[in-house]
């Protein structure tokens, strides 16, 4: 096992729902906010359904704080309403029959406390939320971002010691959003014990996590901080969420071989064999003709597609290798930037960060015997 | 190229304004599905007129409050309100296990629930003699030990509406149970509720309406029960006389207090169907 001395949480499991089987190794620790970022269908959702039990896991085990709440060797399994976990669920679940205020005080009303207190309770989390005026709302006349919060007070008014968030911020509008995120980031800071988020937006991750776990197709494809998985992402997915072109290639001395297709020459990496290179759209330049300039690389392309984003036009090019190059709409105009014309590309070798492949495993071991 | 074009009709503006927000082309009704469309409508609705043409309005109350009749509506409303009130004690969980759980056998234990809604009252009935009449299989031993006699008493009355309505209520209740929203449950379970507060505090309160819907159809069916009834527990006046029954007899005897009585349960029914406007007149199912 990896749950190392001061972990709260530690999964070393596999979970299987049909053909699809989930397979990770992780330990978050108290106070640690872990992003889980992956496509739809990795399994973000599965892991959080097994580390809360609405799910058992078919291989391997979960601890919280030291101790066995599943484990499928031995078929230890505690039942879900055991679990001191706090599961704040995609589109929150609010139960639609009960008032803000009792939809708080049901953990503590569940737990064995008496109606009374629960809502005593139930009201001083929804006074710490900013929610004192919406107690007695039902949750169908709360604005989605209202809903968001009473979600959070009911999960953290069980007084959980683990807390698990799907995509807590999805079903809400960008403008909300934003609002939203600044407060969880707060709330989430306030909490003491490990925390699971689950996203598929890479600045929610990257706002509120501490660490981030990249699952794809059921496996754990990266780890690592924000920071790092922005820089240096592991695969196509995570570099097409943080706007990078992402290219495989061997080492053959001063260059790099592209696998598909294209060289590039690469500033000192100490890398050896395979390796990644990630490529800022922006920091590719377009020429209507080759051009004579330092930089070291310069290769013909194609252009396949154009897609005005907020301020500037991102252009899909194909050539060896294909890149996505964002440049300013007067550019577009200027150059006559049009689907099917032929440019120069040119890249500064400085502007390309060069890495192992094998960032996956930057601390952790996938420890599952066959791998 | 167009040469001839077909004449145009006429559209009404209501018509255009009603294709304008609502979408859609033409709803007017072929006529060959026009003419059966009426019929049926007429052979719905003219024996309710003639119930209501028929009515001894002058008379109404006076028969009404007539001794037979007042006595069959008393016992007819206690006792399939009771059978209703049994129905939600016994027949809520068996829907629950029929929509929730997994088992060897639940097929058959399904279909078994759901065959008195096909089989005629009459042999429920007789069913219900043979098992808990005097010398039934199970009524023998509560007549031997201890001195329970059930067939042609209001008890059995009541058994007998219960074993043809609650069908009604099981079927509604766990279609709805079916169609419920999981997600509800689960969340509830990461609060810390167990089995029974889930089912409690969340599965009951959110099938409330079909619940409701349930016992408004079972209670419905339990009043109008006839033929089990009559044959587990007979027609004595003011014991197991209930109102359909009076109905019949009467029928013979006093033709006036038929119709009055038949208009008595006409109106609960009406007031059953509007109750359930919701639930059922807005067409498509009853889930």
């Amino acid at each position: 096992m990896t749950s190392g001395i001061g972990r709260e949480l530690a999964v070393d499991a596999e979970v299987s729902r049909g053909e699809f089987t989930l397979r990770v190794n992780l330990a978050v620790a108290p106070g640690e906010v872990l992003g889980i970022l992956g496509p739809n269908g990795s399994g973000k959702s599965t892991l959080l359904k097994a580390v809360a039990g609405l799910m058992p896991v078919s291989r391997g085990q979960i601890l919280l704080d030291g101790q066995v709440v599943d484990d499928a060797a031995t078929g230890e399994f505690l039942e879900a309403a055991e679990r001191p976990v706090g599961f704040v669920f995609q589109n929150y679940r609010l139960f639609p029959h009960m008032s803000v205020l009792d939809n708080v005080a049901f953990a503590p009303r569940a737990r064995g406390i008496n109606r009374h207190e629960a809502r005593a309770t139930a009201s001083d989390w929804l006074a710490r939320l900013g929610l004192a005026r919406f107690a007695g709302r039902r949750p169908a006349d709360l604005s989605g971002g209202q809903a968001q919060r009473v979600a959070l007070a009911r999960a953290l008014a069980g007084n959980p010691a683990l807390l698990l968030l799907d995509e807590p911020l999805s079903a809400l509008d960008a403008r909300t959003r934003l609002d939203v995120q600044t407060e969880l980031r707060r709330h989430l800071s306030d909490f003491g014990g490990p925390c699971l988020l689950v996203t598929h937006d890479p600045l929610e991750a990257l706002v509120l996590a501490d660490r981030l776990l990249v699952l794809e197709e059921g496996k754990i494809v990266q780890e690592g901080t924000p920071g790092a998985v922005a820089r240096r992402p592991a695969t196509e997915y995570v570099a097409k969420l943080v706007g990078l072109n992402l290219y495989a290639g061997d080492v053959d001395g001063p260059k790099v071989r592209l696998r598909n297709g294209g060289t590039f020459v690469v500033p000192d990496h100490g890398q050896h064999g395979e390796v990644l290179v990630a490529l800022r759209p922006s920091a590719v330049v377009v020429s209507i003709e080759q051009p004579h300039t330092s930089a070291r690389n310069s290769w013909p392309a194609t252009i396949v597609g154009l897609t005005l984003l907020t301020d500037r036009v991102r252009i899909d090019l194909e050539g060896e290798p294909s890149a996505l190059v964002d440049v300013t709409p007067s550019a577009v105009s200027e150059l006559e930037l049009t689907s099917g014309r032929k440019v120069w590309l040119t890249a500064k070798a400085t502007d390309l960060e060069v890495y192992g492949a094998d960032v996956l495993t930057g601390n952790g071991s996938l420890s599952s015997p066959d791998r | 190229m167009v040469s001839t074009l077909a004449t145009p009709s006429r559209l009404s503006q209501r018509e255009r304004l009603r294709r304008a927000t609502k979408g859609g082309g033409s709803r007017s009704v072929p006529v060959p599905l026009l003419a059966p469309a009426l019929i049926s409508v007429a052979f719905l609705v003219l024996p309710l007129v003639g119930l209501i043409l028929r009515a001894p309005w002058g008379d109404l109350w006076s028969i009404v409050r007539g001794s037979d009749a007042s006595q069959a509506l008393r016992l007819s409303l206690w006792t399939s309100t009771v059978a209703t009130g049994v129905s939600l004690v016994i027949g809520v969980p068996l829907a629950w296990v029929l929509a929730r759980t997994d088992f060897p056998g639940l097929r058959i234990l399904r279909a078994l629930v759901t065959l008195p809604l096909v089989l005629p009252p009459v042999v429920g009935g007789v069913a219900l003699l043979l098992a808990f009449g005097r010398k039934g299989f199970v009524g023998q031993y509560l007549d031997q030990w201890f001195g329970i006699t059930i067939p042609f008493s209001p008890a059995a009355v009541i058994m007998a509406e219960t074993f043809v309505a609650m069908p009604f209520l099981i079927i509604t209740v766990e279609g709805a149970l079916r169609s419920a929203d999981l997600g509800f449950e689960e969340a509830a379970a990461t609060l810390g509720a167990g089995r029974m507060t889930v089912f409690r505090r969340i599965t009951v309160p959110l099938v409330a309406p079909s619940l409701g819907a349930g016992a408004v159809l079972c209670w419905a069916r339990a009043l109008g029960e006839f033929g089990a009834t009559i044959t587990f527990a007979g027609s004595f006046p003011g014991r197991t006389q209930t109102m359909p029954i009076a109905v019949y007899y009467a029928l013979e005897t006093d033709p006036d207090a038929a119709v009055v009585l038949s208009l008595v349960l006409l109106l609960v029914s009406v007031t059953v169907l509007v109750t359930m406007r919701d639930k059922w007149l807005r067409g498509g199912s009853t889930q």
